[in-house]
């Protein structure tokens, strides 16, 4: 019987236009004020591809992420996903609407929050069941099998009538996952998504990630302090600093042998405290 | 002057004659005030240029002139531009707009107490507009909304007495009235405010009761 996260995700990992970049960031520019989140940022990922952030907080890791939710605003520059043009802002051009177009490529987008932003009000099957009944348009009844599925992958198939204030910090993030997987995003984000938890909860979180990582050609961004998780799951690691890429490559490479001063001195701070 | 049981019982028929006005003048008012205060929260919610600002304009005029005077502002000067009304129909219509420039601040304070993270997640989830609203972020408000608003209504049941001074027929205009005509005092105002109470210590413990099991259990 093949694994209910596989089964999930029929969609072609290959992205659409022919080309061969599930994301891309050109030239892509964020400031509050002064400060500059992300300077002139370049960055790929390809189908399937996992690919882990790490770097001091305030390094613009979560601002990526938020831009390809459009959950944030690019100050300039070009966002493409499964080749299709999420934003495009030329400098100091004000800040554009949201086009239908936009509204497209971002259901090819799944994320997942920190403080899981569950809704309260709703049990955990009907915050899975949401978006496929009322974006997709999918029957009750379909819904409500998908998020049954969804929730036994995650290990909550005890819990699918809780409401999230019943659930622990581990359960609703996982229910979170589900419901993001919900829509079959092509792309999955994950932001920080295991630093609000008490230490002993992480662990099932992460492996319903590693599930999904192993078992899926999903395209996956994660932005995390868990060096061990992020080693063991990534095709690539980006270490960021002070809104610049400052080193990428292999884990191993990046977390044994790293060029960059700032990556040796920013891995020596969280790995040996 | 003593109490006379005899004669407090045989005012008791108009005085709850009264106190039926006084409720009935809340409901409509409330109604109103729901209504208006809706459209006026939506409006300045839009922030649509010099329309949302005479909104915001009208809520501090309401809410920074007494009760007292918008009410006698109706009575008294509407009629000179041609607009005449019962003054009971004069008291409901100046209590609800009075009342919705309160109401549309709860509204107001009741999507806002909405946690961002909420919307962010609609988004995440391209869950359009309408079910956004309707399913996620009303619901939620609505719960810290519905108690707020449940004081509002008890305060204008007490607000209506108010109404007296234009002659609206109420609880506090009848007692007025079987005072001038009997020179008694003691029996009249002391059932009124009785009766008052009657009304509002219930109603606040239901608000009561009411705020307690729509807090989400935690």
């Amino acid at each position: 019987m093949p694994s209910p996260a596989e089964s999930i995700d029929a969609e072609s990992p290959e992205p659409a236009n022919g080309s061969d970049e599930m994301i891309t960031f050109e030239n892509v520019s964020k400031s509050w004020g002064d400060n500059k989140v992300l300077q002139g940022l370049n960055f790929h990922v390809k189908p399937a591809e996992k690919v882990s952030i790490i770097g001091p907080s305030g390094s613009g890791k979560t601002t990526i992420l938020r831009i390809l939710m459009t959950l944030e605003t690019p100050g300039e520059g070009v966002v493409t996903v499964d080749g299709d043009e999420l934003w495009n802002v030329a400098a100091g051009q004000r800040i554009p609407r949201e086009t239908k177009q936009m509204r497209l490529t971002r259901r090819k987008i799944g994320m997942v929050f920190q403080q899981f932003n569950l809704f309260p009000h709703l049990s955990a099957i009907q915050n899975v069941m949401e978006a496929p009944v009322q974006v997709l348009g999918m029957s009750k009844d379909e819904a409500h099998e998908r998020a049954k599925d969804l929730l036994d992958m995650v290990g909550l198939g005890e819990h699918l009538n809780h409401k999230p204030p019943k659930l622990s910090g581990g359960q609703q993030q996982r229910v979170a996952i589900a419901r993001a997987m919900a829509m079959r995003p092509k792309v999955m984000l994950f932001d920080e998504v295991t630093s609000a938890l008490d230490p002993e909860l992480v662990g099932d979180v992460l492996d319903v990630i590693r599930d999904l990582a192993t078992s899926t050609d999903m395209t996956m961004l994660l932005v995390t302090h868990e060096m061990r998780f992020a080693e063991e799951i990534s095709d690539r690691v980006v270490m960021f600093d002070s809104g610049i890429a400052v080193e990428q490559g292999p884990p191993k490479k990046i977390f044994k042998q790293p060029d960059n001063d700032r990556t040796k001195k920013f891995l020596r701070a969280v790995l040996e405290h | 002057m003593t109490w006379d049981t005899e004669y407090a019982l045989s005012i008791l028929p108009r005085l709850l004659r009264g106190l039926l006005v006084t409720i009935e003048a809340t409901f409509a008012g409330i109604a109103i005030a729901l209504v208006l205060g809706l459209i006026v929260a939506v409006i300045r919610y839009l922030r649509i240029p010099i329309i949302s600002h005479l909104f915001t304009f009208y809520v501090s005029f309401v809410r920074g002139t007494p009760l007292l005077v918008q009410a006698f502002a109706a009575f008294f000067i509407l009629p000179d531009y041609g607009i005449t009304m019962s003054a009971l129909l004069t008291g409901i219509l100046v209590v609800g707009v009075n009342y919705s420039a309160y109401t549309a601040e709860v509204y107001r304070a009741g999507i806002e107490d909405v946690d961002k993270g909420q919307w962010e997640a609609t988004t995440a989830l391209s869950l359009p507009g309408r079910p956004t609203w309707t399913r996620i972020i009303l619901p939620q408000a609505v719960r810290k909304i519905i108690p707020v608003l449940g004081n509002y209504w008890i305060q204008m049941f007490k607000d209506v007495a108010i109404l007296s001074a234009i002659t609206v027929s109420e609880l506090l205009y009848t007692a007025q009235t079987i005072g001038s005509s009997d020179y008694r005092y003691l029996e009249p105002l002391t059932i009124v405010g009785l009766l008052y109470l009657a009304v509002s210590y219930p109603a606040a413990i239901i608000v009561r009761r009411l705020e307690r099991r729509l807090a989400f259990s935690r």
